[in-house]
């Protein structure tokens, strides 16, 4: 992409104030890093607060005249279970092609605000959105409408310290259990406010308006608990913690169920299907996939990366790594990829081809960092 | 005796035919955090341009090329348990490899300080 034709957040002056290190990503000019390093970001979240600005991200509206009416557009084109969606709920799927491949992964949300029943907001990735919003429109009955999100901004605050930080700011923060979101005003602002993040750790992921982003930002930095934190270690943070990575860990060619994500798909759309890729996804349900995303863990000190081929103890290729690197709350070389179901199984020993040498690893059940979710 | 430089940046002080081989400071900075460093085994030869370590941060894992031909005759194991050693003192205790130089005209094709600040600032 020509570097001129770069975009960027309303949050990129903030970013530059602070020092942090711009590098292209989606389209978008960000910060994978602040002058304090990758490391030092990542422990940070893991034991303090850490503040994203992942504004870059997809934000949309599916726009009905009820619940009913567009939880059943959805279902069209998500595995997910939409229609028993709680109000304030919020649950994470995947659109599908045809061939039950993943499009992209995203998060549901059903609206709960006065005067907006049959709205559910979405977020997908930045590098998919575009793509995300012309496959949704394509699909849609006449009845049910998209709308992007015009002049929004995404703030994620994560972190033990997450919950205590924004509660100063607005108490009602405390009550909203994981996976569901509250409207609440930050001193004035006007937020929705989702109990929900990409590190494994408590937090929140906070959509406002553009002309409130940069006063939001300052005043959660405003706490000394809370530092920001760049993709860098949002990558590092999210590995851990066995979540995907859309284009690496999952993409048209992996399943939900190959991706080992078939706790997204719920009981009444795995019986039913009705969804693009349904086939699919059905069909290994039934008779199993493959291969399958693990966790792999290399026994020694050297990383092992993306595109790092996994073998068998004779040296026979048997997968391949998706996400690798260094974890440093795990102290060591962290890795998810694909392997033939056969080996998938936590324990098994498998080897890795790093420079050419093989290399002992170990498949472990994810996530390498337990999680420290709010429940 | 002086301190010389590599496009690659990597730098090299010479004392008698041993040259001490670290990457530059400008290097580290670029990389962030290292998390480990693959050494060459004692003894390695070494080419003018070829593999001789693997640096890695957080990030990603990058080669780091002989700056001269010869061959290894110390490593810095310190860098095997404490690689952020490399952040710390990139020209100094960060320091990778001693290699016996086979070629001492090769040296005279590095950059000095001078020289490489200037080609690190047109980057």
């Amino acid at each position: 992409m020509n570097e001129t034709a770069l975009k960027r957040t309303i949050l990129y002056g903030e970013h530059a104030a602070l020092g942090a290190k711009l590098v292209p990503f989606a389209g978008y000019e960000m910060p994978v890093q602040y002058p304090t390093g990758i490391l030092t970001e990542h422990n940070w979240t893991r034991t303090s607060a850490g503040l994203f600005d992942v504004s870059h991200m997809g934000q949309a509206f599916l726009v009905g005249p009820d619940h009913a009416t567009t939880a059943a557009a959805m279902e069209k084109l998500v595995p997910a279970d939409i229609a028993s969606l709680k109000p304030h709920q919020i649950r994470y799927s995947q659109f599908l092609n045809p061939e039950g491949g993943i499009l992209d992964d995203l998060m549901i949300t059903r609206s709960a605000y006065a005067g907006y029943d049959g709205w559910l907001y979405i977020v997908c990735n930045a590098s998919r959105k575009d793509e995300d919003f012309a496959h949704i429109e394509k699909n849609l009955p006449p009845n049910v409408k998209l709308q992007r999100g015009a002049d929004m901004a995404l703030i994620a605050l994560q972190g033990p310290k997450a919950e205590a930080a924004l509660a100063k700011l607005a108490p009602a923060v405390r009550d909203i259990p994981f996976m569901y979101y509250a409207g609440i005003s930050i001193d004035g602002i006007q937020a929705h406010v989702s109990r929900s993040g990409y590190t494994g750790e408590d937090g929140f992921e906070i959509s406002v308006f553009d002309k409130d982003a940069v006063r939001l930002w300052q005043m959660l930095l405003a706490n000394p608990d809370v530092k920001p934190i760049g993709l860098g270690a949002r990558d590092s943070l999210r590995l851990e913690a066995g979540l995907c990575l859309y284009g690496h860990d999952i993409d048209e060619t992996t399943s939900p169920v190959e991706a080992d994500l078939l706790w997204s798909i719920q009981k009444r759309r795995r019986n039913e299907g009705g969804f693009i890729g349904a086939a699919r996804v059905q069909k290994e349900i039934a008779s199993g996939a493959k291969r399958k995303r693990v966790g792999i863990k290399p026994e020694g000190r050297a990383p092992a990366r993306e595109g790092t081929v996994v073998t068998d103890a004779s040296g026979r290729p048997i997968g391949i790594i998706t996400s690798g690197g260094f974890g440093p709350t795990a102290n060591g070389p962290v890795a998810m990829g694909y392997v033939e179901t056969a080996f998938a199984t936590a324990g098994t020993a498998v080897q890795l081809i790093v420079r050419g040498q093989p290399m002992p690893a170990q498949i472990i059940a994810l996530p390498f960092v337990p999680h420290n979710y709010k429940r | 005796m002086s301190v010389k430089f590599s496009k690659d940046h990597e730098w090299v002080s010479l004392a008698g035919d041993i040259a001490t081989i670290g990457i530059t400071n400008h290097a580290q900075e670029q990389l962030g955090d290292v998390v480990f460093v693959e050494l060459p085994a004692v003894g390695k030869k070494v080419t003018k341009g070829g593999d001789a370590a693997v640096v890695e941060s957080v990030k990603a894992a990058s080669e780091v090329y002989a700056p001269v031909t010869g061959e290894v005759v110390e490593v810095n194991k310190e860098l095997e348990g404490d690689p952020a050693l490399v952040n710390r003192g990139a020209e100094g205790d960060g320091w990778f490899m001693k290699i016996k130089i086979s070629n001492p005209a090769e040296i005279n094709e590095l950059m000095d300080k001078a020289a490489y600040d200037k080609f690190v600032a047109s980057l």
